[in-house]
């Protein structure tokens, strides 16, 4: 990791504070979720914000935490990790949007089948077409550095088009910019 | 009554929350500044939805009517 070198000079220290852009008095807007959750109902209610967002022209972030990150793991990539027990985890929670759990009624699969089933009968777009509607939009879904470095996920793991990993400070200064939070 | 015919045409009838105001954000997105498009829809929330969206986004909704259950707003690109 690289480390600023810039060394801190008397001058440096006694400069004086460059007036503050206009930019930084208007804030920017837009809305930043935190998906923290990797429930298939909250990942589908994070998915229809994010793209109605996007259709409504507000700048989005989703920064995707711990149990959502597990939701933006390429579809196929079954096992993550690389040691024993980063690799235990992602067998005991299949990572995949396609591979989410209801928190509640899941009984062995037949609650998200059902769920998956009244949508169709419903013509509600499912999550995986939903975060395609919210990519084209312009929503950008951003992984959290650490929950990579825990779980041992690689950039690779993660599906394309997401932005660069970040952390907690990234996302608090999206909020400093003006960014409406939300915690999912 | 006027009928204004759009540049651009969303059928929407049949989809849900969010897919119509999504479909049509999209096909905004290809037309230039004064073009409209026109939508079908059958969900009863995007009366207000689309109210909502052309608050936010700025592009006008120049015609909205309903006929037999099925929608139909005209929105003019900001």
């Amino acid at each position: 990791m690289a480390i600023a070198e810039a060394p801190v000079t008397p001058e440096a220290v006694t400069a004086p504070v460059p007036a503050l852009e206009p930019e930084a008095e208007t804030p920017t807007g837009g809305l930043a979720i935190i998906l923290y959750s990797g429930d298939l109902e909250k990942t589908w209610a994070a998915m229809i914000l994010a793209s109605t967002a996007g259709a409504m022209g507000t700048p989005t972030k989703v920064f995707v935490t711990f149990w959502g990150l597990q939701t933006f793991v390429k579809p196929g990539k079954r096992i993550t990790g690389e040691n024993w027990m980063q690799k235990m985890m992602s067998a005991m929670q299949r990572p995949g949007i396609a591979h989410r759990k209801l928190s509640k009624m899941n009984f062995l699969g037949m609650g998200p089948w059902m769920m998956r089933q009244l949508a169709k009968q419903y013509n509600v777009a499912s999550p995986a077409e939903l975060m395609e509607m919210a990519t084209l939009m312009g929503v950008e879904f951003v992984p959290c550095q650490m929950t990579m470095d825990m779980f041992g996920i690689k950039r690779e793991d993660l599906m394309d088009g997401m932005g660069e990993p970040v952390g907690a400070a990234t996302y608090l200064g999206y909020v400093d910019d003006g960014a409406k939070p939300l915690f999912i | 009554m006027s009928m204004v015919i759009g540049d651009a045409k969303v059928d929407a009838r049949g989809l849900n929350c969010p897919m119509p105001i999504v479909k049509t954000a999209q096909a905004v997105k290809a037309l230039a500044s004064g073009q409209t498009v026109e939508v079908l829809a059958t969900d009863p929330g995007s009366v207000k939805d689309f109210a909502a969206w052309s608050k936010s986004t700025g592009n006008e909704l120049v015609e909205q009517s309903v006929d037999g259950g099925v929608y139909r707003f005209v929105m003019r690109k900001k």
